[in-house]
């Protein structure tokens, strides 16, 4: 499970379950994290800050005034993640329109993968995708594997201003972005659907980590109407 | 009754509301932000009888010039701060920082510059009247999350301070010891064996500088090259305030209050928590040498901050 247990700074734990980005590792990964919340919810860990799962990595951050390093470490060891409830992840299905007017480099891939437009949206609308991880901006969804043929760079030149609800591929991820952001990734669509709400407290980002996530196309009329 | 409210005749630089931050919301993209320099808050609190995790006005550079409506207050300002009080018989007071003033209806505080430093704080006797977001009201003006629909302040808004009583308040001052210290003690990162051996001498023998690219999310440097020879990027990954990261430019970034929660960027070292509210505090063109400590050592140096902080903190109990 963890290969290597090490700190990060003096107040954080750094979990390294290996090198690579797979669904198995990262499904490690979302075990610990589930596992540790449940814990610190029912208060049986004190003193913990923040948990940030990400492809293979679980960065633990705590209070150095309550708990220390050495401390902290010896929990996770004994973690019985086996035993412990597992939480029951969810499938969404996220409409997007790919009109021109929201899908801003169809041109560029196109060219560089030899492939119709058509042809990248139905490797991409193909495929049931798996949230490794949520962040950089708040609630957006880090979302694999993309189709072998669609894979492609980031932007060499980042935009500054990608609208909010865009999608964006590059290597083997897709992503949306929640509020509007700088950002080199290639976008190919829009959604209208909110994926961050920060006004719902209790819940605010509609993908998380493990969940399962689809896309269906809309047409321009049906996304201009989406949130009458 | 007509709510006491400071109105704002001049917003600042970078004027927000912080506390100690908000938690267990990395995973989902939010950060902690909370003060840049947490134990000049915290006196800030203490001078003014407020729990201490209560929230306080931050500003940096220049702060605000602020009018009291309504209303009479006990107030203290923590940092290192050239500010004056404006009183009602146009007479401009000189205020000292780490000491607590009444403000009575109609005056004003203009908070004119910060000195030698970056960040101070305003503290009001039992609060502003604001709302929490996610247990904190910290202002990130990134996400745009907290009071003031997340953005800083601007001129003519408003900021109401809850119902106070003055009547009883006591004089506290403390003697506090401003330390200009540009040695900043780190931990080896995890991706420290990333960089050249020449390159890893150099972040710890060589100076580097803080350039004009620092908010409240990180703190460019300058200074020497830090040269990859493993790879300049690394899968995403979490990061936590105090990290140096070195992108491919071979400049460190060290990150703040307000940084991005995931990145793919190398981890050369991590500052040290009795550090960061010193760190924070630097001035653009300021020096750097980095020394290294281990992890037994930062939990040692912690220890000695908070029995300094503690002492200051019981001056008057």
């Amino acid at each position: 499970m963890i290969k290597n247990i090490s700190n990060l700074g003096d107040s954080a734990i750094y979990c390294d379950f290996g090198s690579e980005v797979n669904e198995t590792i990262n499904t490690n990964v979302i075990d610990y994290f589930n596992c540790l919340s449940l814990l610190i919810k029912e208060k049986k860990i004190q003193g913990v800050n923040n948990l940030t799962p990400s492809y293979n990595k679980l960065i633990i951050s705590f209070d150095l005034s309550l708990i220390n390093f050495s401390k902290l470490k010896k929990i996770i060891e004994n973690l019985n993640i086996e035993k412990d409830i597992k939480i029951n992840n969810q499938k969404i299905i996220i409409p997007v329109c790919c009109d021109d007017s929201y899908g801003l480099d169809f041109e560029r891939l196109s060219k560089s993968l030899n492939l119709s437009k058509e042809e990248i949206l139905s490797f991409f609308f193909d495929k049931e995708y798996f949230c490794y991880m949520t962040g950089f901006i708040a609630g957006m969804p880090f979302l694999g594997d993309i189709n072998k043929k669609i894979r492609f760079d980031r932007l060499e030149t980042p935009r500054v201003k990608i609208p909010k609800g865009s999608i964006g591929i590059t290597e083997q991820f897709a992503n949306i972005y929640t509020h509007e952001s700088p950002g080199g990734w290639n976008i190919i669509g829009n959604t209208p659907k909110k994926i961050f709400e920060k006004l719902n407290i209790e819940d605010p980002a509609l993908i998380k980590p493990g969940d399962k996530v689809s896309f269906h196309q809309i047409s321009k009329e049906e996304y201009l109407k989406f949130n009458d | 009754m007509t709510d006491t409210y400071f109105e704002i005749l001049r917003p600042g630089i970078n004027t927000t509301i912080q506390d100690t931050g908000r938690n267990y919301l990395y995973h989902i993209g939010i950060t902690v932000s909370g003060a840049i320099d947490q134990r000049s808050y915290k006196l800030a609190n203490y001078l003014t009888n407020n729990k201490l995790n209560e929230a306080a006005i931050e500003f940096a550079y220049q702060g605000p010039l602020l009018r009291l409506k309504n209303g009479k207050i006990n107030f203290a300002i923590t940092g290192n701060v050239f500010f004056n009080i404006i009183r009602n018989n146009s007479n401009v007071e000189e205020g000292n920082c780490y000491q607590n003033y009444i403000l009575n209806d109609e005056e004003q505080i203009d908070i004119i510059s910060t000195k030698k430093s970056v960040y101070g704080y305003l503290s009001v006797s039992d609060g502003f009247k604001l709302e929490k977001t996610w247990g904190s009201y910290s202002i990130n003006t990134k996400a745009q999350i907290g009071p003031n629909d997340g953005k800083k302040y601007s001129i003519n808004e408003k900021i109401y301070i809850k119902k106070t009583n003055v009547e009883n308040v006591k004089d506290k001052k403390i003697n506090y010891k401003n330390y200009f210290d540009n040695t900043i003690r780190v931990i080896k990162g995890t991706n420290f064996d990333y960089f050249s051996n020449e390159s890893k001498n150099i972040f710890f023998n060589k100076t580097y500088s803080v350039t004009q690219l620092v908010d409240r999310m990180g703190m460019r440097l300058d200074g020497p090259n830090l040269k990859n020879v493993i790879n300049t990027n690394i899968k995403s990954e979490g990061l936590i305030r105090g990290v140096i990261q070195v992108p491919a430019d071979g400049k460190p970034i060290i990150l703040l209050s307000d940084h991005g929660t995931i990145g793919g960027y190398p981890k050369i070292a991590v500052v040290i928590l009795a550090d960061l509210d010193k760190v924070a505090q630097l001035l653009p063109g300021s020096k750097i040498n980095f020394k290294e400590v281990n992890l037994e050592e930062a939990e040692k140096l912690f220890k000695d901050y908070k029995l300094e902080t503690d002492k200051y903190l019981n001056e008057y109990s």
